[in-house]
């Protein structure tokens, strides 16, 4: 698969960096021209991967949390979403809707399900102690002149 | 994001305006919270006309005002929901509270 295109950001957990990564990620697909409704999808899916590693990876901690967005062939696009955090001992717990460690932050264990709603495939690699990797993937509808 | 409260009666409206994330919540929240229990409204309304963006976050809140209305006996009514977070409120079950409403607020 080519990559036509790429851009990575990092920047720290703090929860102020919520939007700028979801804002980020839209601007840099906005070269695909798609639809308001599939911006809005990978704007949510991208505030949900950000906010776990923000809440849950990092906790009271700050660290980095790294973004990589790729268009590949096909309008198909990449999103990876990297902490060096605590980790998910139990991912297919986690990915539960309604699971969350976080009850008292009002997180209502929706963030896996969300995500999974809202684009093509999600996939998780997690190593407690090491960090986690949410891959989100998402196909974008093709501009009328293209077809 | 911004919220406005407005306190008719017995009824509380708060106006949501701007994107609700993890990071915007808590101050609604909070805003929101201290009003309920000063006023103790039988029923609470929650504005969305004004939000443009909502991730999980804003079905915590939601489902928070929601505990929080029952605790008091009241109600709690989501009005106003742009076509555009419909999806994400459907998906989350809110359906199932019947606090979801479409009609105009007056």
């Amino acid at each position: 698969m080519n990559v036509h295109n790429e851009m990575t950001l990092t920047f720290e957990s703090r929860s102020a960096n919520e939007a700028f990564a979801r804002t980020a990620a839209a601007a840099f697909l906005m070269q695909l021209d798609p639809t308001v409704g599939e911006l809005s999808e990978i704007k949510t899916a991208v505030s949900e991967a950000v906010t776990n590693s923000i809440v849950h990876a990092y906790g009271n901690n700050i660290g980095i949390v790294r973004m990589n967005v790729r268009i590949l062939d096909n309008n198909q696009v990449c999103i990876r979403i990297k902490d060096s955090g605590c980790g998910i001992p139990d991912i297919r717990a986690a990915m539960e809707p309604l699971f969350t460690t976080a009850p008292e932050e009002e997180r209502a264990g929706l963030g896996f399900a969300v995500m999974e709603n809202f684009c093509d495939s999600v996939s998780v690699r997690s190593r407690v102690g090491k960090g986690t990797t949410v891959t989100l993937r998402k196909t974008i509808s093709p501009r009328v002149s293209d077809v | 994001m911004s919220a406005k409260t407005v306190l008719k009666g017995n009824e509380l409206t708060v106006y949501l305006t701007g994107e609700i994330d993890h990071h915007s919540a808590r101050n609604i929240r909070e805003m929101t919270d201290s009003m309920i229990q000063q006023s103790q409204p039988r029923l609470l309304r929650l504005n969305f006309s004004g939000v443009s963006f909502m991730d999980s976050s804003g079905i915590g809140l939601i489902m928070g005002r929601y505990r929080m209305m029952k605790l008091y006996g009241g109600d709690l009514r989501v009005i106003n929901v742009p076509s555009g977070l419909r999806r994400i409120m459907e998906m989350s079950g809110l359906g199932s509270l019947n606090v979801l409403e479409s009609e105009v607020d007056s």
